[in-house]
């Protein structure tokens, strides 16, 4: 440890202002803060600090994702070789996975770490640990067989378009990881949807349709998954979507730590089955040939992005409302506008994506209002003891 | 005995070296008066180097508001003003006599005189000082009629000073304080105490004031918190608050007629050997208290708590209003994939690091590094938790950092004060230095309301 530090301590000057590779400061002070905690004291205000910071808050949501990955991985595989029809074992469909998933990670990381690294360089700022976790976001929500170049593609817009043009990390309006799906989903309407991506290389005879694709063409429920094959994600979907399971286990966790909003996931999921119940009564009264009606409620829990939606999209700090009352609201539409995009929308199956960008985009108006209660009720104090003393 | 007002969102941070109730005498060889601590002063010296002053004799008065005027704490020689910078006055220390003498006040019975006589007396003795106001945590203006005044007899902050300990033996002086005070309000004196305080306690025996009962974590000892909770403050209204060790101050100008400085201080902090009270006066340099009982390697030396306290010097002097010596390690070193590590000995308001297995009483042993650079703010709902106000922390903060008077008037900056964001700024991930930005806000809207 101590060669590392002599080491970097040698070459730092070079580094700081007036060294040979000024330019290059930023990238040096990410990778020595990645080594090291740095030894700046307090100055004024509270001379103890909490030791959480930006790297360790961060590195807890990659922590929670890494169980999806990892069982993406595997059901990539076993999803293309059951489409095959063949039998395999848990390494054959890891490797198969890894070698169509990895891909995809490294070249999110890669193509967003290094936009990221540029404009912070640019701007004479640290690099932003935001970044780690939108990195990792991007390929669990892709469909397996995303071209690596168009990953590339949707990572630099989502980074340049949705973050770095606002001023950065802390600046966005939407959340990144779900720009790059969105711009995925409407640039290439021909190659990223219908029932084709879901399995990689997968058989031509063999359906491969998620439970939302072939609800839209209103098979019957009974084609369906079970229940229990689709909470544990035994299903064809986005890399990372399919196991509401390992995603909630993964909020319980941040929850746990405190890093996610609770209030957030519970909304969106109290919003989401509470609409799904309504049209589960309304359902047979006003379109009786609408199956999408008439499912169980808590199938649009488990059922696409819902769950992943809303543990780890809707509750993204810098997007999502920021005031806890601000928050419930904010989650409640989320889960509505979910399923009513879903069922109500003949051309869209999912709606998490929409919904949750619909809302990045009405959090500050929610925000604004909540916060305007709050004015509001200060200016009636200051009026009634206005009158008090006259 | 009205009901208990119980703070929720808040955070205890339990460090070693808490005093232990014993008091030692220590005389220092030097005394200081600080213009420093007091904020928006802006000093004119009556003394020069080398003048021979008593307790009470006045050193400097405030050039824009000259009620404002403050007095040497002990009888002896001016040894040095020292000024920094652009030659902002830093000190005016004074080097004790062995015998102390006193500028005589007179002792008549303040029941006989007016409030004018009473707020002259305090103000020619330098006692004056003692009394704050909100908004804007400035020394309180005598023209002023504050709604109420306010007394938080205990302290929640880390390693805070037992103010039972201190004022113990000392009813009939904190009465006459309490006397005074209530001469120069229309309004109630507020006495807030800890649910549960020991009836053994000095407060409980107050007549004239009206008890208030809290319960919960830091910050439910800081004045802020109890103003907002049972008399907030509006726009426009001033309210006063003192500590206990300041009513005593002002209970012994008229019952001795003397200005008598004398002080508890609490010598606290992990790397002390043995924590324990000092009685010494306001102004003492810390060098002698300290003599023979620090641990070895870097240290930081507080003059108040690590929440809120100052950083002074080895040889530095405690400030006006302090009642607490902090003596912490130093943080200045780099800890490898420390953000990464398990973390059995980190504590943390988060989750993450497995310090949260121990019992909540573990003492912890903190540093002064700041764990982590400076990042764009992020987290959301986090200030909240130990924000006990009803003020959105992080839109007024936001509001100070776009200098918008009207914002920061609206989202309530004149309910609080730098310290209860202190936890705010403890907590904060993005390492952001928030008393400073809050002190930037109170400044602004200062000079904007004058």
């Amino acid at each position: 440890m101590n060669a590392i530090r002599k080491f970097v301590d040698k070459i730092k000057p070079d580094f700081q202002k007036g060294g040979r590779f000024q330019y290059l400061h930023s990238t040096f002070d990410a990778f020595e803060t990645f080594l090291f905690v740095p030894d700046k004291t307090t100055t004024n205000g509270s001379h103890i600090r909490d030791y959480m910071d930006m790297k360790r808050t961060m590195s807890m949501v990659v922590l929670a994702l890494v169980p999806t990955l990892l069982f993406g991985i595997w059901n990539v595989g076993y999803q293309h070789y059951l489409s095959h029809g063949v039998e395999s074992t848990l390494w054959q469909n890891v490797i198969f996975g890894a070698w169509k998933v990895l891909p995809i990670l490294v070249v999110s990381y890669a193509v967003g770490l290094g936009i990221e690294f540029a404009f912070a360089q640019m701007r004479g700022h640290e690099v932003n640990e935001g970044f780690l976790v939108s990195g990792f976001l991007i390929p669990l929500i892709v469909p397996p067989d995303t071209p690596l170049w168009m990953v590339a593609l949707a990572t630099a817009f989502a980074v340049v378009i949705g973050k770095e043009v606002f001023g950065g990390t802390g600046m966005n309006i939407v959340n990144p990881a779900l720009t790059a799906r969105a711009f995925l989903f409407f640039a290439y309407p021909q190659d990223l949807s219908g029932d084709k991506v879901w399995i990689a290389e997968k058989a031509d005879a063999y359906s491969g349709a998620t439970p939302l694709g072939q609800l839209l063409t209103n098979e019957p429920i009974t084609s369906l998954p079970s229940a229990s094959d689709m909470f544990f994600g035994f299903i064809p979907g986005s890399i990372g979507e399919t196991s509401t399971f390992l995603i909630l286990l993964g909020g319980l966790f941040l929850i746990l730590t405190g890093i996610g909003s609770w209030r957030i996931m519970l909304s969106v999921f109290a919003g989401g089955f509470g609409l799904a119940l309504l049209f589960n009564v309304l359902g047979p009264l006003v379109a009786p040939e609408n199956s999408y009606m008439a499912i169980p409620a808590y199938y649009h829990l488990i059922m696409g992005g819902f769950a992943f939606g809303a543990v780890y999209m809707a509750t993204d700090p810098v997007s999502a409302a920021q005031t806890n009352t601000g928050k419930w609201i904010y989650g409640l539409l989320i889960g509505v506008m979910a399923v009513l995009i879903r069922v109500l929308n003949p051309a869209y199956p999912e709606g998490m994506m929409l919904a949750i960008l619909l809302m990045n985009v009405f959090a500050p108006l929610i925000d604004h209002y909540v916060v305007e209660a709050n004015i509001k009720k200060r200016l009636k104090r200051f009026q009634k003891a206005q009158i008090a003393t006259t | 005995m009205s009901e208990t007002i119980t703070i929720k969102r808040g955070l205890d941070i339990n460090l070693q070296g808490e005093a232990q109730q014993a008091v030692n005498q220590v005389e220092s060889s030097l005394y200081a008066i600080k213009p420093g601590d007091f904020f928006g002063v802006f000093p004119k010296v009556l003394v020069q180097e080398g003048d021979k002053v008593k307790a009470g004799s006045l050193l400097f008065f405030d050039k824009y508001r000259d009620y404002i005027k403050l007095a040497s704490p002990v009888s002896g020689t001016i040894k040095e003003i020292r000024r920094g910078a652009k030659r902002v006055l830093l000190e005016i220390i004074i080097e004790p006599d062995a015998n102390q003498e006193y500028v005589d006040f007179g002792k008549e019975d303040f029941r006989g005189m007016s409030r004018d006589a009473i707020v002259l007396k305090m103000l020619e003795s330098g006692v004056w000082p003692m009394i704050r106001q909100r908004p804007y945590n400035v020394i309180a203006n005598p023209a002023d009629k504050p709604k109420a005044i306010f007394i938080s007899t205990f302290d929640t902050s880390p390693l805070a000073p037992d103010f039972n300990f201190i004022t113990q033996n000392q009813g009939v002086v904190f009465q006459t304080g309490v006397d005074i005070l209530s001469r120069l309000t229309s309004g109630k004196i507020h006495l807030n105490m800890k649910r549960g305080i020991a009836t053994s306690a000095i407060f409980t025996k107050m007549s004239g004031v009206q008890f208030n009962y809290f319960d919960g974590p830091h910050p439910a000892g800081n004045v802020g918190v109890q103003i907002n909770k049972i008399d907030p403050i509006n726009k426009g209204e001033v309210v006063w608050h003192l500590r206990p060790q300041e009513v005593l101050t002002i209970g012994r100008l008229f019952t001795e007629g003397r200005f008598n400085a004398e002080r508890l201080i609490a010598v606290t902090g992990s790397e002390v050997f043995k924590p324990a009270y000092v009685k010494t006066r306001i102004g003492a340099n810390i060098r002698e208290i300290l003599k023979d009982n620090l641990k070895e390697g870097k240290l930081r030396f507080i003059s108040g708590n690590p929440l809120t306290g100052a950083k002074i010097d080895r040889s530095g002097f405690i400030g006006f209003y302090d009642s607490q010596i902090t003596v912490l390690p130093e943080g200045d070193y780099f800890e490898m994939f420390g953000w990464a590590l398990p973390g059995l000995d980190k504590f943390s308001y988060s989750k993450t690091f497995f310090s949260w297995l121990h019992s909540k009483k573990r003492k912890y042993r903190l540093d002064t590094n700041m764990h982590g650079g400076h990042r764009a703010l992020v987290m959301t709902g986090e200030m909240e938790k130990v924000f006990p106000f009803d003020i959105y922390p992080m839109q007024l903060l936001k509001a100070i950092m776009v200098e918008d008077i009207e914002a920061m008037e609206n989202l309530g900056i004149y309910e609080v004060d730098e310290e209860d964001f202190a936890l705010v700024e403890y907590i904060d991930t993005s390492k952001t230095e928030i008393q400073t930005l809050v002190r930037k806000g109170l400044d602004l809207m200062r000079k904007e309301m004058s």
